[in-house]
């Protein structure tokens, strides 16, 4: 017989081998060799093993191309819905705010203008809605095999990535057969794509983890998201709206990206290094909160979904 | 006895409770639960906490096969559930001295609309193989599937063979230090079902893995694994060699062979139920007790049922399972037209008769439960009796029975067609 077993089923006492003893130091001094990995119910704020997710990175990449390739799988046109999507929305906009409403756009076609804006928009919605759909939609996998957790939202930004570069793209596209020269700003181009990203992440894994007990979440994100994107500089820029009520907009961590995205690829009103340092800290924090729920509520969501 | 330098796992003082809400407290939306908070902010659900596991210690050398063994709900799953991370322990430690890597199902994360190659890596990577392991294994997994003229199809259009074949295929090529696998032996046809059991054995003794099998096929653990753990109500009830482990599992029924099985304390009844079912008789054509039929005899099951409360109507439910576990019928009182009628709170005993067992020779376990129809489960215990059949010459030839042709027997009429 080779498996022994060190405790009395009656539980009444239990025999400590060395290995028990919880510290670290008390391994050393005795010749039990250095585990491989140790299980032990983990308490309070969980480190992020950035370490684990590295070694499960081939994953990652594996389900965002699982991801793309699932998306237009069985669809005639493809990837050119990626193009099609934000060009439609962009012709809408042009006619309801430049045609009809007559809003200004900084002396830009109004097309590009919009297009411009949903070029960011369409990018932080989808990071948003799919990292927040993550983990229900991956119960199957999540309650049968182990890999960090965070493995599911961050290769949805990876797929998310790719629909961006061919939607930019088409943005270069409509610049040049507009005729419209991009500014030097654009070299800060990622910075903007980074705040973004930080910010849908956050909110999207705040989302993800109350999901998991509480599916509502799906159904409010989504009205909540519409809400945003007419209370965000997307069809429109901060200049049409009123001074009296522009400080609202301050309160909107999405502006000041959006608008310095614009502004860095058509030379539109910049935001000012104010409001952006404001978004910035508004991305981090919601960062931040979302890691943390998100890492808190990890231990349970075998147990829950 | 145990020694360090060799060890490939251990655990110590694992318990697992799962916090059960009653029914009217749960809250499935948001709306019900900040309702809910408004209504009586002070006051937290009542929740009932349920161990799944309770203080289970012990350790597997490096090269061992072990198999997991015990009746439904005995903590088997929660047991591998936490060894794969997938949930956390509520308390306990469990050290592993390899990298480990557990296959709970075939083809986790298979999808229907990628393809065979798309499906081995995703498959793969989802089990933690990294892309150039995969690489490395990719021409045995497909050899080993068969399936390599459908590589590039969408997995959708395969029959549910190939799916089950190349779903293991790639789950076998797991090369991890310690491998746990749960129930995957059985899949495919009898053909694949053999090589996989092939596969199971080079795997754990060939290759020199660590390997913790969970099964309740019992005679694939006898024929795999050398030792055993066998699990009872969430704790360790006993750790040894693979033969005693198993006895010691049937012999949870009772020691008494003589078919009369006092059920007021025994160890596999249903959780959280008290004891209703008091006793249960197994009797020959001649109204004796007997642990022993013949194959072609006649059993009588008398059930004593001592209801707690006012029953209205019971419902008095018999399984009878093989040696591995599978259950092999199941009769009970609402299976039949006439009416089975008992009111009232006395004691009473439900009388099955079955004319002719028509089993093959073996031991076969008998599982009781009793409900009332508007109560609800009122007792069940799994394994409350055992008897074992004894070879009569059923076929009435000189034939002899083998376990291969299946525990049942048919009555057959065989005989040439003449024009």
């Amino acid at each position: 017989m080779k498996i022994s077993n060190s405790v009395g089923s009656d539980g009444s006492h239990r025999l400590d081998p060395p290995a028990l003893e919880e510290a670290g130091g008390e391994d050393a001094s005795t010749d039990w060799p250095q585990p491989h990995l140790v299980i032990e119910p983990k308490a309070g704020w969980v480190a992020l093993d950035i370490g684990e997710i590295w070694r499960f990175r081939d994953l990652l990449f594996t389900l965002a191309g699982r991801d793309l390739k699932l998306r237009y799988k069985q669809t005639a046109l493809g990837v050119i819905w990626v193009i099609m999507q934000p060009l439609m929305g962009a012709l809408i906009f042009a006619f309801v705010f430049g045609t009809v409403a007559k809003l200004p756009s900084g002396g830009v076609p109004y097309v590009v203008f919009s297009f411009a804006g949903l070029l960011g928009w369409n990018y932080f919605n989808g990071v948003l809605s799919k990292v927040g759909n993550c983990l229900v939609g991956n119960s199957h996998l999540i309650s049968k095999v182990f890999f960090p957790r965070l493995v599911l939202p961050l290769s949805t930004i990876g797929s998310t990535l790719v629909d961006f570069a061919a939607a930019a793209g088409m943005m270069a596209v409509l610049m040049v057969f507009y005729r419209v020269a991009p500014s030097p700003l654009l070299l800060l181009f990622p910075l903007w794509m980074l705040l973004l990203t930080a910010l849908a992440l956050g909110v999207g894994l705040i989302t993800a983890a109350l999901a998991v007990s509480y599916r509502d979440i799906q159904y409010i994100v989504p009205v909540f998201t519409q809400f945003l994107l007419y209370a965000s500089p997307v069809a429109y820029s901060v200049d049409a709206v009123p001074a009296r009520v522009r400080w609202v907009y301050l309160l909107n961590p999405l502006t000041p990206p959006l608008e310095a995205m614009r502004s860095s690829l058509l030379g539109t009103t910049f935001p000012g290094t104010g409001s952006l340092a404001v978004a910035a800290a508004w991305s981090v924090g919601f960062l931040l909160v979302g890691l943390y729920s998100f890492k808190r509520m990890e231990r349970s969501f075998a147990d829950v979904i | 006895m145990s020694s360090r330098t060799n060890i490939a796992l251990s655990v110590r003082g694992l318990s697992k409770a799962y916090s059960i809400a009653h029914e009217q407290e749960k809250h499935p939306t948001l709306a019900e639960t900040l309702l809910h908070r408004v209504r009586q902010p002070f006051r937290r659900a009542a929740k009932e906490t349920f161990w799944a596991l309770k203080d289970v210690s012990f350790d597997i050398q490096k090269g061992d096969v072990v198999g997991v063994i015990g009746r439904n709900g005995a903590g088997k799953s929660t047991l591998l559930k936490i060894l794969s991370r997938i949930t956390e322990p509520t308390s306990g430690v469990i050290k592993l001295y390899g990298r480990i890597g557990s296959l709970l199902e075939v083809g986790t994360g298979f999808h229907p609309e990628l393809t065979g190659r798309e499906n081995i890596y995703l498959n793969g990577q989802i089990l933690g193989m990294r892309r150039k392991e995969i690489d490395k294994q990719f021409d045995a997994i497909v050899d080993f599937s068969g399936v390599e003229k459908f590589l590039d199809t969408p997995v959708k259009r395969y029959s549910s063979g190939m799916y089950v074949r190349l779903a293991f295929a790639v789950a076998a090529h797991l090369q991890t230090e310690i491998l746990i696998i749960d129930e995957v032996l059985a899949v495919g046809d009898v053909e694949f079902q053999k090589k996989c059991m092939g596969k199971m054995k080079d795997v754990s003794t060939n290759e020199g893995r660590t390997v913790l099998f969970v099964s309740h096929n019992l005679s694939a653990l006898e024929s795999l694994c050398k030792s055993a753990i066998l699990l009872r109500a969430g704790t360790v009830d006993t750790t040894g060699g693979i033969h005693d482990v198993i006895s010691r599992y049937f012999s949870d029924a009772s020691d008494n062979a003589n078919g009369q099985f006092d059920l007021r304390s025994h160890p596999a009844r249903a959780r959280g139920y008290d004891p209703q079912i008091t006793e249960v008789r197994t009797l020959r054509s001649d109204g004796r007790a007997s642990g022993e039929f013949f194959a072609t005899g006649t059993m009588t099951i008398e059930i004593d049922i001592a209801p707690k409360n006012i029953i209205h109507e019971p419902r008095v439910a018999i399984a009878i399972e093989d040696q591995s576990g599978r259950r092999i019928m199941t009769t009970a009182t609402y299976f039949s037209a006439r009416p089975f009628h008992k009111e009232g709170a006395e004691q009473f005993t439900a009388r099955c008769v079955i004319p002719k067992l028509n089993l093959g020779e073996g031991r076969y376990l008998i599982s009781v439960s009793c409900s009332d129809k508007l109560a609800g489960m009122l007792d069940s215990v799994d394994g409350a009796a055992w008897i074992d059949i004894k070879w009569d010459n059923a076929y009435q030839s000189s034939e002899a029975y083998n376990p291969v042709y299946g525990p049942v027997l048919c009555n057959a009429d065989w005989s040439v067609k003449n024009d």
